[in-house]
């Protein structure tokens, strides 16, 4: 009979492809997580968000199937990734944080070698695996295709570990710390990859960072953990307008410059305008920036004020 | 893509998934084996037992050296000795260091994240492993059709029992390394290993007849399948006269049939569930936490 043999049932546009409810891990007597919860839609780019030890690779490992979790429930294209078959496994891709492995291999050799394990499992809408020489160009190693992975450099490497995660067209990806150790334009370079997938594979991207502006670039959505918690859930415009309570405004008259912080700046420049009226000049509001409150938020949540913060700030969710 | 199964998982696109990793993994064999001939360091690895063999049989057959007792050359049963060793070193020990190390480096979480790729990895391995025994073998008899080596290597039957017992050697020692590389954490205890091995050949009687150690040693040495891999060699490789210094005077090939398929089954049995269980515990994490502590030993 003819048909798509290989294809997994379509799923609704609208059914997440991770949905993780009130995940639990605890390893002797320390809580990684408690109680995690987040859903991420097809296509999206999600950065998962945090300071060191808050519990981002326990989370993504759990995800990835790689890790057992204490307690929740935790769902991955469909499946519990506790009970991920291979086909299942066909479907997601992993980049993870220190691969040092397949050294004497060249480039080539690897990818379509590793490809080879993904063509059972081609369908209609996902033709697997990545030809290698085209996905070889996709990361941009054209020139370093017929190299040994050991002469590579280490954004070089890094760009190989893509090509890895992503040979067998998963329909998500997880990168763990992508960048680390990155110079300035290895990271550029890298962040316009991610693009590139992003846009044209349609693929759902999870990646972890400590680093908030690699976030604010690559995601759509940013879910900030700290102590085993997610204590902010949005985009960075969102994270940046809940998360911020005071804005600075600035402004000048008769020559003299005027700052001022308000929790209400709209009121605050009618209020303002309505006593000074046209004396008013070089007006700019503008609000803390994403950084400092997120570290405000991270050192508050960290300090034990915990709940203090969440109400405060307010949980946003999209 | 008509066979009708509806998802993978059963049936015939099952079967299809694990025929891909098997050939991935014969893949993968091929590849890492020929490394061996294209890189300097891998064919360090394998060079050695030859060249010395050869530089042996050269030394004993230009000095006319006998086994004492016989008319046979002594460079024969060095090249026996020599055969025997690289099944057993490399049969238990290298896999189980290549086991350890590729834990260490990823490699084995990459396997883990690749759809069937422990069974393309798996099969890779063996490849590589018995491959490199096999060329370094072919090498030795290279060197032993030389006229004055003194090897029995004219009769068919001599090759057939060589063929059996190596194959039956590298069964029963390719899991024993896999198991062993199971149980050590890290690539710096794994050396243990090659001490522990190296000690082993050491009580098998490979280069020096077991009859001359006592005797609880001797019953020591033939627990381990090396012993009786080194037996079979011998029966296949030198004259039948030379049975003389065994035990019980003779080749004893049923014994050794049986021991070392009880090894086999032992280890084939243990291997996938110690595999399994390592496997199970990979994540980038783990991986991440040996490293961390490898770099930490170094600048210690």
């Amino acid at each position: 009979m003819p048909g798509p043999a290989l294809s997994r049932p379509a799923d609704p546009d609208d059914e997440p492809v991770i949905d993780v409810r009130d995940l639990r891990m605890r390893y002797g007597k320390t809580d990684v997580l408690n109680g995690v919860s987040f859903t991420a839609r097809r296509g999206e780019v999600l950065a998962l968000l945090g300071p060191n030890g808050a519990g981002k690779t326990t989370t993504i490992e759990i995800l990835e199937g790689f890790r057992m979790r204490s307690a929740g429930q935790v769902s991955v294209l469909g499946v519990d990734p506790a009970h991920g078959g291979e086909a299942w496994r066909a479907r997601i891709g992993i980049v993870l944080q220190s691969w040092r492995d397949h050294r004497k291999w060249r480039v080539r050799e690897l990818l379509a070698n590793l490809g080879r394990y993904y063509a059972p499992y081609s369908s209609p809408e996902a033709s697997r695996p990545w030809d290698p020489d085209e996905l070889i160009g996709t990361v941009g190693l054209t020139e370093h295709a017929h190299k040994r992975i050991r002469q590579l450099s280490g954004g070089q490497r890094r760009r190989l570990d893509v090509a890895v995660g992503i040979v067998g067209r998963p329909e998500l990806l997880f990168l763990d710390e992508p960048t680390a150790g990155f110079d300035p334009e290895a990271r550029r370079e890298f962040h316009d990859l991610v693009h590139r997938l992003a846009d044209r594979e349609e693929a759902t991207i999870l990646l972890t960072t400590h680093d908030l502006d690699e976030a604010e670039k690559l995601a759509d959505r940013i879910m900030i953990l700290a102590n085993g918690t997610i204590i902010a859930d949005g985009s960075a415009d969102e994270l940046s307008r809940r998360m911020s309570t005071e804005a600075e405004v600035r402004w000048s008259r008769d020559g003299q410059r005027f700052v001022h912080s308000a929790g209400d700046p709209a009121g605050f420049v009618r209020e303002l305008f309505r006593q000074y009226g046209g004396s008013v000049e070089d007006l700019e509001v503008s609000r803390a920036s994403l950084e400092d409150t997120y570290m405000a938020l991270v050192r508050q949540f960290e300090s034990g004020h915990g709940q203090g913060a969440e109400s405060k700030f307010g949980m946003v969710t999209s | 893509m008509t066979d009708g199964a509806g998802v993978i998982g059963a049936g015939p696109a099952r079967g299809r998934a694990i025929r891909a990793a098997v050939r991935a993994g014969l893949n993968h064999g091929w590849i890492e084996l020929s490394h061996c001939f294209t890189m300097f360091e891998d064919a360090f690895e394998i060079l050695p037992l030859p060249l010395i063999s050869i530089v042996v049989l050269l030394a004993a057959g230009a000095r006319h050296v006998h086994v004492p007792g016989t008319h046979f050359a002594f460079g024969g049963t060095i090249l026996a000795g020599m055969l025997v060793m690289n099944v057993g070193l490399n049969g238990i020990a290298s896999l189980g260091v290549q086991l350890t190390g590729e834990r260490e480096d990823g490699t084995l979480l990459r396997a883990k994240a690749t759809p069937n790729g422990m069974l393309g990895y798996l099969i890779g391995k063996i490849i590589v492993v018995s491959g490199t025994i096999m060329i370094t073998v072919v090498g030795l008899l290279v060197v032993g059709l030389a006229p004055f080596s003194g090897l029995a290597l004219g009769r068919t039957v001599n090759w057939l029992t060589l063929a059996w017992v190596l194959a039956l050697g590298l069964l029963a020692t390719l899991p024993i390394g896999a198991v062993l590389g199971s149980l050590f954490p890290s690539i710096r205890s794994a050396n243990v290993m090659m001490i522990g091995n190296l000690g082993l050949i050491g009580i098998s009687g490979i280069f020096y007849p077991i009859t001359h150690l006592p005797t609880w040693l001797q019953w020591v040495g033939q627990a381990f399948p090396v012993y009786w891999l080194g037996l079979g060699v011998r029966s296949a490789l030198l004259p039948g006269n030379l049975a003389a210094v065994e035990i019980g005077h003779s080749w004893r090939h049923l014994a050794t049939a049986g021991v070392l398929v009880a090894w086999a089954i032992a280890g084939l049995v243990l291997a996938p569930i110690l595999m399994r269980r390592v496997a199970r515990r990979e994540a980038g994490s783990s991986v991440a936490a040996r490293r961390e502590r490898i770099i930490q030993g170094v600048t210690v």
